[in-house]
């Protein structure tokens, strides 16, 4: 097998070195009875071509090659070549948690760099080194917000991604944690009115999302002032990342919960991806995660650890601020790659280009009878259409262009059938904008 | 000092001119920033431009990013290909830590990663234009399946402690739909971290129980620990110790007569594949860290994957989605069942790891006997070694690692940090210290299949000369590492007053 670097002659010199007369005699504490006799039912062994052209067969089995207007919470920007050659270097891809600092200063390096990165764009004042996703990240950022106030209901924006409301439930449901929804209006944006005095008085935080799930952003500097007046946290999520090049920060959130995908990152069927929680130094103790910090050596050389590990349940154990372990490093690093190709003209550029081309088949799609906008919130690259009929039905026409129509509402939200999420990036050219209005004219003109 | 300067540098052999080059000293990116640098450059926009405070409001719109980089491909490149020339990977030796699991990443996994059609998919695109990436998570599932002769999984944990709180939660949801969650999870004091603080998280209260003298759950202890309030035990088999618990069978009864469940880490999975199955010996629920056992990078710090097996009993629970093959052979994610634990990650899990651990497994097959069998054969070439120099607390047969402790050098004043350190200048990266918490001063050694005899004998010759510098010469492992471009770092100054973030 050539993965094995021994030959069946060196196999047999380990054993007699070792003074044993087959590998059977490692395997004498496991009781006879469990001891497989017969080989595995697994498909294999397969050479490398094999597995090469298994994994193509897939792909072709997939959307390959179509058009795509989905976001709702992943979306698909422009990468250069540059980052995946990096990321594929040996000693970044091959190399384990840095804990043994001397061996590690180029992923805690990076890791410092891209806690800087997070920091900067989401206008808090530390970040952590990762979490597996947006979704879980949500999660924690709400667990830390019911440690640091000591409240234990939280308040929720229906307009927060569904599937992220659907994690934060599982998790909250055996931690004596209350989740209650709070209705969205017909901006799209947070309903301030429902956030009574009543209601915030015992509200560990109030949680939102910017850009929401509708598209919409939300307005965060009054939101914030009445949450704080009633002793309550404000947690932001983010899962258009891009949207920090050009949208105001939430700098008066006190977490922030951000999918990092956008940076870099290929939406690959749903994950690997980058969560990441940023906040307020004074809560840093109660963060979640890993964190690199700066220091220096007894030569006095700047020198990077991973520090304040007494949150972390390799040492506290079941008094961790969260079960996190292995997180999404080599994610991390892809994202602080692209930040810094992009930089900050860069980032600005592809941010103006989103808004842009959102902008314009928002107009273009509107053009068309009985095509109407939604919501009357600000957008960024995301916007909510209403179709004069089922969405899936336009849906399944559009697939048969090869066109991956956009996300229709009506799955997480009864309210909103017939009404989808159309995401449209700076990778998406005009012509395919052109392509998918024309064709979607043309599938509402025909007669059911 | 200047003797030991010389020494270390003779050893090292890092004085020719080329160590002062300046990638022994890169900056931090921010600090090769000049505005006007860019290191990509987009396409030109093809719509008319939009001015974003009429678009969005004069409110919504953020000043220039300040600090952010702005740099030039080239300055990219080299910025991050010299970071990574200070860290250690499996591409260049052992990385014997135990418990870790630092084995091959298998290149074809990147590249099949990558294919078009798979790294470009979205999760929320239609059923019947992703039957490529729901059949490669049906085939990896049955092949988990068969591997640890479980009834049913699910991919969705994003890590092995994500794979542990959905076990529980699976747990606690059954004993629920028999009448009553109970109180307890035991967990014995071998096991890794994450184990008690999944716990919490599923609302359960951690019970330690002590490990025998031979590192053991001790049968007797644990039949006084199993009572009503119990809902599970949470077992390392083969234990952090890399001994199998030759009781396993008596034990998953006594929690079984009981109605408690049997949890299994598998992050040791590596030492059973092919030879013996979690399923037939009393596992209800166990996962698996595909990151260690089956290859996928570990990139630094993850990503993982974390998916979990159960018996039947534990079926209806699954989180969702769950991954299933209709009559007509097509694939499709079922999202309605009922009785569902709920979601514990948005879509689909780490689908690109999950790719990667089907490539693995599909390159052995059945031969992947041959893996665990190599393991375990490494372990003991070392073990057999370096016993009698290097203290071996528990002397039971070692599977896939083998944990000694510093016990005879500390008499010289020197740990096993200090030995760790002293094997950097070897070439090697360290073993794990400091773990298992049953063992003082451990030394925890897991060579994996993929080392020569070559390599092994490399390690071998290292740690004898360590353990004779120990004695000779205590304070070169002390002052250690030598040949590292910076030395042991501060990290109590790092606690004390965090600094977290480059500031301008």
């Amino acid at each position: 097998m050539r993965y094995l670097p021994k030959s069946p002659s060196e196999r047999q010199e380990m054993l007699e070195a070792i003074g044993a007369r087959s590998v059977e005699e490692f395997y004498q504490a496991i009781p006879e009875k469990f001891r497989l006799r017969e080989t595995l039912p697994l498909p294999g062994p397969l050479s490398e071509m094999e597995i090469i052209q298994y994994f193509q067969a897939r792909a072709a089995e997939n959307a390959r090659g179509f058009t795509s207007f989905l976001g709702a919470g992943v979306y698909q920007h422009l990468r250069s070549v540059v980052t995946d050659a990096l990321v594929q270097r040996g000693e970044f891809l091959t190399s384990y948690t840095p804990y043994q600092a001397e061996m590690a200063q180029g992923t805690l390096t990076a890791i410092f760099e891209f806690q800087t990165l997070m920091s900067q764009l989401t206008g808090q004042e530390v970040a952590n080194a990762s979490m597996y996703d947006g979704s879980t990240a949500l999660t924690e950022a709400v667990l830390m917000a019911e440690r640091l106030t000591g409240r234990h209901r939280v308040l929720v924006a229906r307009s927060v991604h569904p599937e992220y409301r659907q994690v934060l439930a599982t998790y909250a449901k055996n931690l004596g944690l209350e989740i209650e929804e709070i209705r969205y209006t017909p901006s799209g944006q947070v309903d301030n009115a429902a956030l009574t005095p009543k209601l915030l008085a015992t509200a560990a935080a109030v949680v939102i999302q910017s850009p929401n799930f509708f598209g919409v952003l939300e307005e965060l500097p009054t939101l914030a002032e009445k949450v704080h007046a009633a002793g309550g946290l404000v947690v932001t999520a983010i899962t258009e990342a891009v949207s920090l090049g050009i949208v105001r920060p939430p700098a008066e959130a006190d977490i922030v919960a951000m999918e990092g995908q956008a940076f870099g990152v290929g939406p690959s069927y749903g994950g690997p991806y980058v969560g990441v929680i940023a906040t307020r130094e004074k809560f840093v103790r109660q963060m979640p995660g890993r964190l690199a910090g700066q220091t220096t050596d007894a030569a006095g050389r700047r020198g990077f650890v991973l520090t304040l590990a007494t949150r972390e349940q390799h040492i506290r154990r079941e008094k961790a601020t969260s079960n996190i372990c292995t997180n999404e490093a080599l994610y991390a690093l892809v994202a602080t790659i692209h930040l810094c190709l992009l930089g900050k003209e860069g980032l600005r550029e592809m941010a103006l280009q989103n808004l842009a081309k959102a902008h314009f088949a928002q107009v273009e799609l509107e053009k068309i009878p009985g095509v109407r906008r939604v919501f009357s919130g600000p957008t960024f690259n995301e916007f909510t259409l209403e179709f004069p009929r089922s969405v899936k039905l336009v849906n399944a026409a559009l697939l048969r262009e090869n066109i991956v129509g956009p996300f229709a509402l009506g799955t997480h939200y009864p309210e909103l059938t017939k009404r989808a999420l159309v995401c449209v990036t700076e990778g998406t050219p005009r012509a395919e904008i052109e392509r998918m209005a024309a064709a979607v004219r043309r599938i509402l003109e025909t007669p059911i | 000092m200047n003797s030991k300067v010389t020494e270390t540098e003779t050893f090292a052999g890092t004085t020719s001119p080329a160590s002062r080059h300046i990638s022994r000293d890169e900056r931090l990116i921010f600090e090769r920033s000049a505005p006007g640098k860019r290191g990509m450059e987009l396409p030109p926009l093809d719509v008319p431009a939009v001015d974003p405070a009429a678009a969005l409001g004069r409110d919504f719109v953020r000043d220039s990013i300040e600090g952010f980089p702005e740099v030039s491909e080239i300055e990219v490149i080299r910025h991050f290909t010299r970071l990574s020339s200070w860290n250690y990977a499996i591409d260049l030796g052992m990385y014997p830590l135990g418990s870790c699991t630092m084995k091959y990443n298998p290149r074809v996994n990147e590249f099949v990663a990558r294919l078009d059609g798979l790294a470009s998919e979205h999760p929320e695109q239609p059923g019947e234009v992703s039957q490529g990436c729901l059949r490669i998570l049906h085939d990896l599932q049955k092949c988990l399946l068969a591997i640890t002769g479980m009834d049913a999984a699910t991919l969705q944990p994003a890590a092995g402690a994500q794979g542990e709180l959905t076990g529980l939660l699976m747990i606690r949801a059954y004993l629920e739909s028999q009448g009553n969650a109970r109180k307890k999870v035991l967990i014995p004091d071998s096991a890794h971290g994450t184990n008690p603080a999944s716990v919490v998280i599923a609302g359960y209260e951690v019970q330690n129980i002590k490990s025998n003298d031979r590192g053991q759950i001790d049968t007797d202890h644990l039949r006084e620990y199993v009572k009503d309030d119990v809902a599970a035990l949470m077992l390392t088999n083969p234990s952090t110790i890399g001994v199998f618990e030759e009781r396993i069978a008596e034990i998953a009864q006594i929690l079984h007569e009981r109605g408690a469940l049997v949890y299994m880490d598998g992050a040791n999975m590596n030492a059973l594949a092919g030879v013996t199955r979690p399923g037939d010996f009393g596992v209800d629920v166990m996962h698996l860290n595909l990151h260690k056992t089956f290859s996928t990078p570990h990139g630094g710090g993850g990503p993982g994957a974390g998916p979990v097996m159960v018996k039947k009993i534990l079926e209806p629970f699954l989180p969702i989605p769950v991954v299933l093959q209709k009559e007509n052979g097509q694939y499709a994610l079922d999202c309605n069942r009922p009785r569902a634990i709920g979601r514990v990650r948005a879509y689909c899990g780490n689908f690109g790891v999950l790719l990667r651990a089907l490539a693995y497994t599909l390159a052995y097959g059945p031969g992947i006997r041959q893996a665990t069998e190599d393991a375990v054969v490494n372990a003991n070439y070392i073990r057999k070694h370096l016993e009698g120099v290097f203290d071996l607390p528990y002397n039971l047969p070692s599977m896939h690692e083998v944990v000694f402790s510093d016990a005879r050098q500390k008499k010289h004043g020197v740990s096993t940090m200090d030995i760790a350190k002293r094997l950097i200048d070897y070439g090697f990266h360290p073993y794990t210290t400091a773990f298992p918490l049953i063992v003082p001063g451990a030394m925890m050694i897991e060579p994996t299949e993929s080392e020569s005899r070559e390599e092994c004998d490399l390690l071998i010759g290292a740690m004898l000369a360590i353990a004779a510098e120990a004695e000779a010469n205590p304070d070169l492992l002390r002052s250690a590492p030598h040949s590292t471009r910076i030395g042991r770092l501060d990290e109590v100054a790092a606690a004390r007053k965090p600094i977290l973030r480059w500031k301008p």
